[in-house]
C-alpha cells in the first residue's frame, strides 16, 4: 500500500503582486524520490520552502504526512531532512559540532546526537575532518556536510534545494552515489534541479515547473517518449548563418529548433536526418546525433532552455 | 482582546531557547579571550573615575547622605555596562548570525521557533551580562565604593535592564539593512549612557529632568543605585514596571519580526 508524505491540491504562493508558485497540485508517495525540474524563478524553491513548514502558504492545501504545516510545523519538520540551496552551515563550529548540535535542535540528548554524529562523518566521508572548522573545508565537503546534518534526525523525508549546483563533476557522483544509497535505505527524496542529468539520475518521477506551474509529470523515461522523439540530430552551422539557413532544414524529422548556437532537429532516426539534411546541400560544420534528454521536454513544453 | 493581552504570550511560547545558548557556549569555547576581555571593562572605568574625576568633583547627595562621586557614579556605570554588553550582544552578533551566517534559517528547519531562537539570544545575552555584572560587583567592593549588603539586588536590576536592551537591540537588528546600520547603534546608547542620571543627578538637569525619565537606562541606573545605598523607595516599583514594559514590547517586536524575516 502507498501512502502519500507529500499531498498539494491548488497550491500557491505569493509575494506581494508576484506569484511565484501557481497553483500546483502534487503528490509524494514513502520511498519514491521526486524531483523539481525548472529553470531559475520557475518557484521550486517557493515550493520547498513551503513543503519545508518555513514558508507560510497563500492558499490552497498542503499536507505533510497527513498533518496541515500551518497548525503542526514543528511536528512535520522534526520528520523532515533540509538540505538548502545555499549551505547554512555554522561557521563558527568544527564540523562534528555542527552534526550534534543541529541534533540537540531535535531534542536528542546529548550522547544520542554526538553517536549520530560519528556516524554521519562516515557516511560522508568526514571522518578525517571531524575537527575541522567548516569554512576550511572545500565545496564539496560542506555539501556532504549539509546533507550530513540533514539526516542527524532520521528523517522520513529529505528536501534537497539544487543539492550539486556548484559542484565539480567528481563531487557531484560522489553526492548521488550517497543520495542513492539513502534512498536504498528508504528514505523518500524530494530535490529541486537545474540540471537533466541529475534528475534522470536520481528521480522516479518528477513535476517540470515552468513560471510557477506544473507544465508536464511523470518518470524521466515517460516525459522523453511523451514529448520528444527518439533522437535527436544538433547542427552547428557557421557563427553567424544559423538563423539564415534553419527554414532549409524545415521538413526533416518531426520538429525543427532553432538555438542561437544550434539547430535541433528531431526525429525518431538521427542519422537519417542527417543524410537528409545532407541530400539538401547543407554543410554544418558539426552534426551530433544524440538520444532526447529532458532538456529536449523542457524546451519542446516551454520554448526556452533550462539555462535561460 | 487587548494589544497588551495578545503580545504577553509571545515570549513564553518559546520551548527550547536553551539550544540556541548551548550552541553559543560551545562555539565560545574557542574564543574564551573574547568573554575574559569584557571584565576588564569596568575595572578601567572605575579606577579612572577614581583617579580622576572623583578628585576634582567631591561628594554628590544620594538618598539624603552625601557619598563620594566614585560611589555614585560606580552603580550607574554598572547599569551602563549591562546596557552596553546586552545591545552589544543582541545587535553585531546577531546581525552576523541573521543576515550572513545564516545561522537562524538552519534553526528554523527544525523543531526550533523564531520564538526559540530570539529568546535564546536574549536569554544568552543575560547569562553573559551576569557574569560581567558580578565581576563589576567584585571591583566595587575592592575599591570600597559598596554601601551595602542590598548591594546584591544590583544583580537582577542588572538582569532586567539586559532583558530591556537585549530586546531593543534584537528588534532594532531586525530592521537593518546590512553593516552600515549598525552606526546607529553607536549614535543610539551614546546619549543614553551620557544623559541617563549617570554622571549627575537628574535633578541637576533642571526642568529637563522629565526628558532624562524617558530613557530605559535612566530607570535602570535609579535601581542599581538604590540597591547599592540600601535605600528602598515605592518609587523602585515604577522603575521596574517601565523597564518590564519596554522589555515585553521589544522582545515581542523582535519575536514577531524575525518570524517575517525568516518565514516568507
Amino acid at each position: 500500500m502507498t501512502e502519500s508524505l507529500i499531498v498539494a491540491r491548488q497550491l500557491v504562493k505569493r509575494f506581494g503582486e508576484f506569484t511565484a508558485v501557481d497553483g500546483i497540485d502534487v503528490e509524494v508517495q514513502r520511498g519514491e524520490a521526486f524531483g523539481f525540474l525548472g529553470p531559475n524563478g520557475a518557484g521550486k524553491s517557493s515550493t520547498m520552502r513551503m513543503i519545508g513548514c518555513v514558508s507560510p502558504v497563500t492558499s490552497g492545501s498542503l499536507r505533510l504526512f497527513g498533518l496541515d504545516p500551518a497548525t503542526h510545523g514543528a511536528q512535520i519538520r522534526r520528520r523532515l531532512g533540509v538540505v538548502p540551496q545555499l549551505d547554512t552551515l555554522d561557521t563558527e563550529l568544527t564540523v562534528q559540532e555542527n552534526l550534534w548540535l543541529y541534533g540537540r535542535y531535535f531534542d536528542l540528548s546529548r550522547s544520542e546526537a554526538k553517536r549520530r554524529a560519528k556516524e554521519l562523518l562516515e557516511f560522508a566521508q568526514l571522518a578525517d575532518r571531524a575537527d575541522s572548522i567548516v569554512d576550511h573545508l572545500s565545496g564539496g565537503m560542506k555539501r556532504r556536510l549539509s546533507i550530513a546534518r540533514s539526516l542527524i534526525n532520521e528523517p522520513e523525508m529529505l528536501l534537497l534545494d539544487e543539492p550539486t549546483t556548484g559542484l565539480d563533476p567528481q563531487a557531484r557522483h560522489v553526492l548521488w552515489d550517497r543520495l542513492y544509497r539513502l534512498k536504498q535505505q528508504g528514505v523518500t527524496l524530494v530535490l529541486t534541479t537545474h540540471y537533466m542529468d541529475e534528475a534522470e539520475q536520481l528521480c522516479d518521477r518528477l513535476v517540470v515547473m515552468d513560471q510557477g506551474k506544473i507544465v508536464a509529470e511523470g518518470s524521466p523515461r515517460e516525459l522523453i517518449d511523451r514529448y520528444s522523439t527518439r533522437e535527436v540530430l544538433e547542427l552547428r552551422f557557421t557563427a553567424g548563418t544559423n538563423e539564415a539557413l534553419a527554414p532549409q532544414v524545415q521538413g526533416i524529422g518531426e520538429r525543427q529548433e532553432l538555438l542561437p548556437d544550434r539547430v535541433l532537429v528531431y526525429a525518431d532516426d538521427g542519422e537519417a536526418a542527417l543524410a537528409a539534411t545532407h541530400a539538401r546541400g547543407l554543410q554544418p560544420e558539426s552534426a551530433l546525433v544524440r538520444r532526447s534528454s529532458l532538456e529536449d521536454v523542457f524546451l519542446l513544453l516551454t520554448g526556452r532552455t533550462l539555462a535561460d | 482582546m487587548s494589544g497588551e493581552l495578545r503580545i504577553l504570550p509571545v515570549a513564553f511560547t518559546a520551548r527550547r531557547p536553551q539550544r540556541m545558548i548551548e550552541r553559543h557556549i560551545v562555539a565560545y569555547r574557542r574564543q574564551w579571550l573574547i568573554i575574559v576581555s569584557g571584565f576588564f571593562e569596568p575595572l578601567f572605568y572605575l579606577l579612572s573615575m577614581r583617579a580622576g574625576l572623583g578628585n576634582l568633583v567631591g561628594k554628590v547627595s544620594v538618598a539624603g547622605t552625601q557619598v563620594p562621586y566614585d560611589a555614585f557614579v560606580a552603580p550607574a556605570l554598572m547599569a551602563s555596562s549591562a546596557m552596553n554588553g546586552a545591545i552589544f550582544d543582541s545587535t553585531g552578533n546577531v546581525l552576523h548570525r541573521l543576515k550572513y551566517a545564516r545561522i537562524y534559517d538552519a534553526a528554523l528547519a527544525t523543531p526550533m521557533s523564531p520564538t526559540d531562537v530570539a529568546m535564546g539570544e536574549i536569554g544568552w545575552a543575560l547569562l553573559r551580562g551576569q557574569l560581567y555584572s558580578i565581576s563589576f560587583l567584585g571591583v566595587m567592593a575592592a575599591l570600597g565604593l559598596v554601601q551595602s549588603w542590598w548591594v546584591l539586588m544590583a544583580l537582577p536590576a542588572c538582569a532586567l535592564i539586559g532583558l530591556t536592551f537585549a530586546g531593543i537591540g534584537f528588534a532594532g537588528t531586525t530592521y537593518m539593512r546590512g553593516w552600515a546600520d549598525m552606526d546607529i547603534v553607536n549614535t543610539a546608547t551614546m546619549p543614553l549612557f551620557l544623559f541617563s542620571a549617570t554622571f549627575f543627578p537628574a535633578a541637576s538637569y533642571g526642568s529637563w529632568a522629565w526628558v532624562v525619565q524617558l530613557s530605559p537606562l535612566y530607570h535602570g541606573v535609579a535601581l542599581v543605585r538604590a540597591a547599592n545605598a540600601g535605600v528602598w523607595t515605592a518609587s523602585i516599583l515604577a522603575h521596574i514596571a517601565v523597564l518590564l514594559l519596554v522589555s515585553i514590547i521589544a522582545l515581542s517586536i523582535a519575536a514577531r519580526r524575525l518570524d517575517v524575516l525568516l518565514r516568507k
